[in-house]
């Protein structure tokens, strides 16, 4: 296995992105190694080829911002904005995920292995999230497509003015955001939720979740909900 | 945007190096902050004395015979420490009320920073690692330390607007975020007796606490009642002669990272100033909760 390691006490944060961003050279090693990151903002962004790349430390915000098709490993914990706008690939952090993690994301999946902090998958967009731990407040706010999965608990106001995004929570939901409301888990929901486990490598049964989406009440404004927004 | 560092030494063989940690962590948050820096130091506590730490734009004028000139004033011994535009000024609890007056008379327009028993802010408006450098800060020690990188969003740019804010004696503020309803609360706060330096919203913020807890609060309470009265965005670190405070807002859009060892508990706006401090490798780190009251005191 050809594998390169990169070491930031000595290569430029631009040099490390170009590098990655290469397609040919991208083909020619089959996984890179980050080292020195010590909490570095803008680590691994904009890849796009299927390339495996290791960070080993802790990185500062947009950690893998836009990834696509790349697979992106933190061992540690992530800053603000974590896999913010992916498209595509897997991006997968060891640690704890600080504000808005997956934000904007269009697809690929994300896995947080620790606590993912507020704004966990605002307005997300075909992405999807498997959060290990817990979610803080106004996770999931103006979702409008893709899966958010929590093991553990969500904080206040969970998918606020949400539209078709799907959350799965196993404990306990400190308070719904408006227009969010619990729904019934049906087999399709069952089978989704087992392929995310398996895929994002979570200890948990499907049927210990509770499935929660939009009530559809907030999509057009209409002047008797002006109170709701 | 502002950046915001803090450190707490619980293992005092640590308090020799808490200026130079605090300097590195402080330029390192250079990027959030490159208007104005500043730093509080609390530091030895001499028994029965009591530091005022005084600033000018003319030292070499200003800072002229000021001991002799003080002491002949107040009719006691005073003694003074300059560093470039700041000078630390001691004398005896029972003459530090009329050093205050004295001052006011004897040098008008030389600005108070700070006064308390340990207390010393510097603060000045340039690059972190050029107002670091200009006050030794690396070679000071302590038990505990602010220190504030700052990127001017609500007031100008002057040595005055600069953070940490000092509106008791031994109590500081620094504040990443803004205040909406900063000019409703000052006129309030006025009306208590309150005096303020400067048009700034986080001045507001440290005059309430100080407020707070002259009516009798804690820190705690303080802060907890803050999150009642503040409108606005905020992570704070607040300094006392005990210790440290972090309170964020309910929408803790503001970033924070906490890291704490057997011997330090350390605040960062970004994890990047925390990873050269000591066993951050296996240090506890974690994001302190929105509208949740923090505090460590030795």
């Amino acid at each position: 296995m050809n594998l390169q390691t990169i070491d930031m006490a000595h290569v430029s944060l631009r040099e490390l992105n170009t590098t990655l961003q290469k397609p040919d050279d991208a083909t020619r090693v089959s996984g890179w190694e980050v080292i020195n990151s010590k909490g570095s903002h803008a680590i691994a962004v904009g890849l796009d080829a299927p390339i495996d790349v290791t960070i080993k430390g802790s990185t500062g915000y947009y950690c893998a911002g836009m990834n696509k098709q790349a697979t992106i490993r933190v061992k540690g914990s992530a800053g603000p904005g974590v896999a913010e706008n992916m498209m595509s690939g897997t991006v997968i952090i060891d640690g704890d995920a600080s504000q808005y993690a997956g934000a904007t994301g269009h697809g690929g999946l994300l896995v947080i292995k620790g606590n993912a902090s507020s704004r966990c998958g605002i307005s997300m967009k075909g992405i999807d999230i498997v959060v290990h731990g817990n979610i803080g407040h106004m996770s999931a706010f103006m979702a409008q497509s893709g899966n958010l999965v929590v093991l553990g608990d969500a904080g206040d106001a969970l998918g606020d003015s949400l539209y078709e995004a799907r959350l799965f929570v196993r404990g306990k939901v400190k308070s719904l955001g408006a227009d969010c409301m619990e729904k019934e888990m049906r087999p399709e929901h069952i089978a989704i939720l087992k392929d995310l486990l398996a895929r994002s490598g979570a200890d948990a049964k499907p049927e210990d979740f509770k499935r929660y989406g939009s009530a559809r009440q907030l999509y057009n404004f209409h002047i008797d909900n002006a109170s709701n927004y | 945007m502002c950046g915001i560092v803090g450190l707490f030494i619980k293992d005092p063989s640590l308090r020799p190096e808490l200026g130079s940690m605090l300097t590195d962590m402080l330029i390192t948050m250079s990027d959030r902050g490159p208007d104005s820096a500043g730093i509080a130091i609390y530091g030895v506590d001499t028994d029965n004395r009591t530091k005022i730490t005084v600033q000018s734009n003319t030292p070499e004028v200003e800072f002229a015979g000021l001991d002799s000139d003080l002491g002949d004033a107040i009719g006691g011994a005073v003694s003074m420490r300059i560093k470039d535009t700041h000078a630390v000024l001691e004398m005896s609890d029972d003459i530090a009320a009329a050093a205050r007056e004295a001052l006011a008379e004897i040098r008008p327009s030389l600005r108070i920073m700070s006064a308390g028993d340990i207390i010393e802010i510097y603060k000045e408006v340039g690059l972190p690692k050029d107002v670091a450098a200009r006050f030794q800060l690396s070679q000071m020690g302590g038990s505990h330390g602010i220190g504030h990188t700052r990127m001017a969003t609500e007031s100008a740019v002057t040595t005055m607007g600069a953070h940490p804010f000092s509106t008791g004696p031994d109590q500081c503020l620094v504040h990443n975020g803004s205040l909406s309803n900063h000019n409703s609360l000052r006129r309030k706060l006025i009306r208590n007796g309150m005096v303020f330096e400067t048009d700034n919203d986080s001045e507001v913020a440290a005059a309430y606490l100080t407020d707070k807890m002259r009516q009798g609060c804690n820190l705690g309470e303080a802060m907890e009642a803050s999150l009642q009265d503040l409108d606005g965005f905020f992570t704070f670190v607040i300094g006392t002669k005990a210790g440290f405070g972090v309170l964020r807002d309910p929408i803790a859009c503001k970033p924070a990272v906490m890291a704490e060892t057997a011997q330090y508990v350390a605040f960062g706006s970004e994890y990047r100033a925390l990873v050269n401090l000591p066993g951050i490798d296996a240090a506890r780190v974690w994001e302190p909760e929105p509208a949740t009251v923090y505090f460590w005191e030795h």
